[in-house]
């Protein structure tokens, strides 16, 4: 039996808004996942139903083996980790800490010591007795993770909790949380909207878009085989180029797309399509598809070219070796083995 | 819970709404009827009604009566009526007004000892008014201001000057500060951003300010009596005037003009109603 | 060589006890899109807020367009803004958003033209569709989208953006990002970008000027301020994964980092330094120090591995899958030249 189990979770808020509809998810014990989707997909909704601060209008959740569903969120063993903080502006660091340790019965000796070493770890020891109001917004999140931590709850529940902060905070908090988590086993749930963010901290991620789960996958699975065109577009940054065509029933292996033809494994299919292929696996050549290069986008270790083509605008990816103006006219070529291909209407993966 | 909740609303309703219930009844009556010992609380279209019952005769008479002067005053309840809502109404949007202008000034300025001046506005509000009554009386003497509608007017808009700046202070610090600056890289000056972009959406602001300042100017009732003896007497110092009249005191004409008099504030609330309810939550929500 | 359209000279900010600006110096050129990339609190939203008008500087001065307009009013200026959070006016519709700039006094423009005018920039943008809806309704993308709109409608000397898609999703940051640069470049009007987001200072400017604590630290193309940062401080800004910083001091010719593992020869006499080592120029084998994988990080295109080397901590990007695990040793190795090198007291 899964650590923490959604069954056919749905939510629908009294205006009619149908947030989630119909998660079904299992989370094994000790696992990092992460919700990853747009804003609005219901991501946040999901987590809030897991911690108890929304109540599901259907469906069922079981953590560790107990069935939670309508449990008040006082009465589930979570910590959650909010967007903004969420500390007591009244209360110094020290008291926002020990706040949840209170109604636990513990003597004052065991909780200086859990808090001790919670501060500790999270480097903010020489900040208990300032107020949240005198730290800076990395230090107030620092906070508030070390606030869901003390308690040592089954599950950790986090809203964006890096949404906020600058990059350099971002990326220190971020190594953080994963090097917590590798050490201290603990099973968490992350909502992001950030897919570096996702990609970097995941187990798993879980691709949510209006109210649906997409995909579920390792952080390699997603990014390489996407279930569906959301996925394909979503993950990525930028996402994969699409391009509408057709594989007409005379030439199996060739894909058509306005005036220019790419050669694509052979499969039993003919008719539309759309087909994917990663930014990083177009290529210049000397025989290929003509482009033209419209704007240049320097990344430091790379190039993104973006091209105007026959069939569209795409994105090209390439090492800084590679030197090219905008206004060029050049040809390129897809790398055949990391095509994909995607059915018409349902935009689900074929290959 | 839904029976709790009709047990305690219908009790409190009954006795909110008792006096307003009973000025209405007393309005109806005549003289006699509304001064005798036993209560009669059903109006009855009859001439003749029994002693004993609830029932009294009801008539408009005492309305009527409102458009001709009582014995010992100059004017009808009408007159007075009109100074009450030319003075309160020229005051609240003076105050408004004012207070709007000095409010968006302290609220996007940096004005060398705002705190301070702050400060000394609302102080203005620690006296008790009837503290200064007698200095004011002095002061207006020698600017021929008792007995006018613009004595009366400028007292009110300076002591409701005070919340109107504190209140719309409060309004425009919740609003971007962008919204103008916007407008002013867009090319408007200064004063086109504020009456463009601030005015319109401090509408419920406004409201909010102009209700309070209504109510405590229409009621006002110390400096009325104070400042004037004939010509911009307020409805409350005439209704206290009426007291000691030689023919009784006139309770179904008291009961009727209170009435009517409450009328306006009535109307005017239920008008911004809806920036009322969108004010007391102003500021708990952020966008 | 074009000329510049705005020119900064040695201008400085004063709020109360803090010096938001000093001796800031900068020329925006003909057409050129210019980063501002710094840190919250760098002085940036000031920056852009004097070059709009909107704070008068106490030093120095600024010219546009050969004209001296220190001290003119932002509606002289005849620059458009983009602000970071506030975008439209909640209760007008999108049309009477995108109307207000030209109805400002002296613009004179008629019904028709302003219609005309309103038209077209929603089609550069996309938004015709929208553009009868009241603002208050719109989603975050397209009320900046609108917000974008209300700043070219009127073809104004210079564009400023502050922040302007902080606030927005990463995909639909991604989307407006390439679309700003594209616009900027079919209006070829002059942009001040401010942003504390290396990726859209590298991938959008033509030049970035690197801001920190109200001073500028570095001027140049972003190729140039990736590859020869002035200052650690400015290489820790620039780069995802962020470069590695290892401090060193040289004995016997090799430099040795604090933990006394030499790691490279010092062809310099330096004594004690800086060096900056991107994780991209890191291979992974053909070194002589070993190094111990700690965690592996696939981000798709690339792999980060966090590796533990001669006691330091440090990240190496591959591209690709990679075959590594958390505990297998590498041999990390980079060529000399790639090495940056600050000299340190």
């Amino acid at each position: 039996m899964p650590f923490l189990q959604l069954k056919n979770l749905h939510k629908t808020y009294p205006d009619g808004t149908h947030a989630v509809r119909g998660i079904d998810l299992d989370v094994q014990e000790g696992e990092f996942i992460v919700l990853l989707g747009p804003s609005g997909c219901g991501k946040t909704t999901t987590l809030r139903m897991i911690a108890g601060l929304e109540m599901p209008t259907d469906g069922q959740i079981t953590l560790a083996k107990k069935e939670i569903t309508h449990h008040p969120a006082s009465k589930r063993d979570i910590g959650f980790v909010f967007q903004f903080y969420a500390l007591y502006p009244h209360m110094t660091v020290h008291q926002n800490i020990a706040f949840p340790l209170e109604n636990l019965g513990q003597c004052k000796q065991e909780m200086q010591t859990t808090l001790l070493r919670v501060s500790k770890s999270l480097g903010i020891e020489h900040l208990l007795d300032r107020h949240p109001g005198q730290l800076s917004g990395g230090d107030q999140q620092r906070v508030s993770l070390a606030r869901a931590m003390v308690r040592q709850p089954d599950i950790y529940l986090m809203d964006e909790p890096l949404g906020t902060l600058d990059a350099d905070h971002r990326l220190a908090l971020r190594e953080f949380i994963r090097s917590q988590q590798l050490a201290l086993g603990v099973t968490a749930i992350y909502v992001t909207h950030d897919q570096e963010e996702a990609m970097s901290l995941a187990d798993r991620i879980v691709v949510m878009e209006s109210g649906h789960i997409r995909q579920t996958g390792t952080p390699s699975e997603i990014y390489h085989y996407p279930a569906d065109l959301f996925v394909a577009n979503f993950v990525g940054s930028p996402g994969m180029n699409l391009i509408e065509g057709k594989i007409s029933s005379q030439e199996q292996g060739l894909f058509k797309a306005s005036s220019a033809e790419i050669a694509i494994p052979s499969l039993a299919y003919t008719g539309p399509l759309t087909l994917g292929i990663r930014p990083e696996f177009i290529y210049p050549t000397d025989k290929g598809i003509s482009a033209r290069v419209s704007i240049i986008e320097y990344h430091g270790s790379h190039h993104d070219i973006h091209l105007d083509t026959p069939m569209g605008n795409l994105t090209m990816r390439t090492p800084l070796s590679v030197t090219l103006s905008p206004k060029d006219n050049i040809q390129i070529a897809f790398k055949q083995n990391e095509i994909r291909l995607f059915a018409p209407k349902t935009g689900h993966a074929i290959l | 819970m839904k029976h709790i909740r009709w047990f305690i609303l219908v009790p409190y309703f009954l006795l909110a709404t008792t006096p307003l219930i009973w000025l209405g009844v007393t309005s109806l009556k005549t003289q006699t009827a509304a001064i005798n010992s036993t209560a009669t609380i059903i109006p009855s279209t009859k001439e003749y009604v029994p002693v004993g019952n609830l029932h009294f005769s009801a008539s408009l008479n005492a309305y009527q009566k409102l458009a001709i002067p009582s014995s010992g005053s100059a004017y009808s309840f009408l007159h007075y009526l009109n100074n009450s809502l030319i003075i309160g109404l020229l005051s609240t949007l003076a105050s408004v007004a004012l207070g709007t202008g000095c409010a968006y000034g302290f609220s996007r300025f940096q004005i060398r000892g705002a705190q301070d001046w702050l400060f000394f506005i609302l102080s203005t509000r620690f006296l008790p008014p009837l503290a200064v009554v007698v200095p004011v009386l002095m002061m207006y003497r020698q600017f021929d201001l008792p007995n006018t509608h613009l004595g009366l007017i400028l007292l009110y808009t300076a002591f409701n000057l005070s919340l109107a700046v504190w209140l719309m202070k409060g309004f425009i610090d919740d609003m971007p500060r962008a919204y103008e600056e916007a407008a002013l890289v867009d090319g408007y000056t200064r004063f086109q951003a504020f009456y463009k972009i601030i005015l319109p959406q401090s509408a419920t602001g406004m409201a909010v300010t102009a209700v309070f300042c209504m109510i405590s100017a229409w009621n006002e009732y110390g400096f009325a009596l104070a400042l004037n003896n004939a010509h911009a007497v307020t409805v409350p110092v005439y209704f206290a005037g009426l007291q000691g009249n030689i023919q009784g005191i006139p309770w179904p004409q008291i009961a009727a003009g209170v009435l009517i008099f409450a009328l306006p504030i009535v109307i005017f609330t239920v008008l911004v109603r809806n920036h009322l309810l969108r004010g007391v939550t102003f500021g708990t929500i952020k966008q | 060589m074009s000329a510049p359209i705005l020119t900064l000279t040695d201008v400085g900010k004063r709020f109360g006890s803090i010096q938001a600006l000093s001796d800031i110096t900068f020329e925006v050129l003909e057409n050129e899109l210019l980063v501002v990339l710094g840190p919250t609190g760098a002085g940036k939203t000031t920056l852009l807020r004097t070059i709009a008008g909107l704070e008068n500087p106490d030093k120095g001065h600024l010219t546009l367009y050969n004209k001296d307009i220190t001290a003119s009013t932002p509606a002289q200026r005849d620059v458009a803004l983009v602000f970071q959070n506030f975008s439209l006016y909640p209760n007008k519709t999108v049309r009477e958003n995108l109307a207000f700039p030209l109805r400002a006094p002296g613009r004179n423009f008629t019904e028709d033209e302003i219609g005309k005018q309103v038209n077209e920039t929603a089609q550069i943008l996309h938004i015709t569709t929208l553009l009868d809806r009241p603002a208050n309704r719109l989603s975050g993308g397209e009320m900046q989208r609108v917000a974008i709109g209300r700043a070219i409608v009127r073809r104004p000397q210079l564009f400023l953006m502050d922040e302007p898609l902080t606030n927005l999703d990463a995909k639909l940051r991604e989307t407006l990002r390439v679309e700003i640069i594209r616009l900027q470049r079919d209006l070829r009007t002059p942009m001040i970008y401010v942003t504390h987001d290396q990726t859209e200072a590298l991938s959008m400017a033509d030049r970035i000027v690197v801001l920190s604590e109200g001073r500028i630290l570095q001027t140049g193309s972003p190729k140039e301020i990736y590859s020869h940062p002035k200052t650690p401080d400015i290489a820790r800004q620039l780069g995802y994964p962020p470069i590695n910083l290892i401090q060193v001091h040289s004995t016997n010719g090799h430099w040795q980092t604090q933990f006394g593992t030499s790691i490279m020869p010092a062809e310099t006499n330096q004594r004690k330094a800086t060096l900056g080592i991107r994780p991209e120029v890191i291979s992974t084998q053909g070194g002589r120090t070993p190094a111990q994988i700690k965690g592996v990080e696939d981000m798709g295109p690339a792999t980060i591995l966090l590796v533990t080397w001669a006691g330091e901590h440090i990240r190496i990007l591959v591209s690709g899958e990679s075959k590594y695990k958390p505990g297998d040793e590498i041999y990390p190795a980079t060529s000399p030249s790639d090495i940056l090198i600050w000299q340190t007291q």
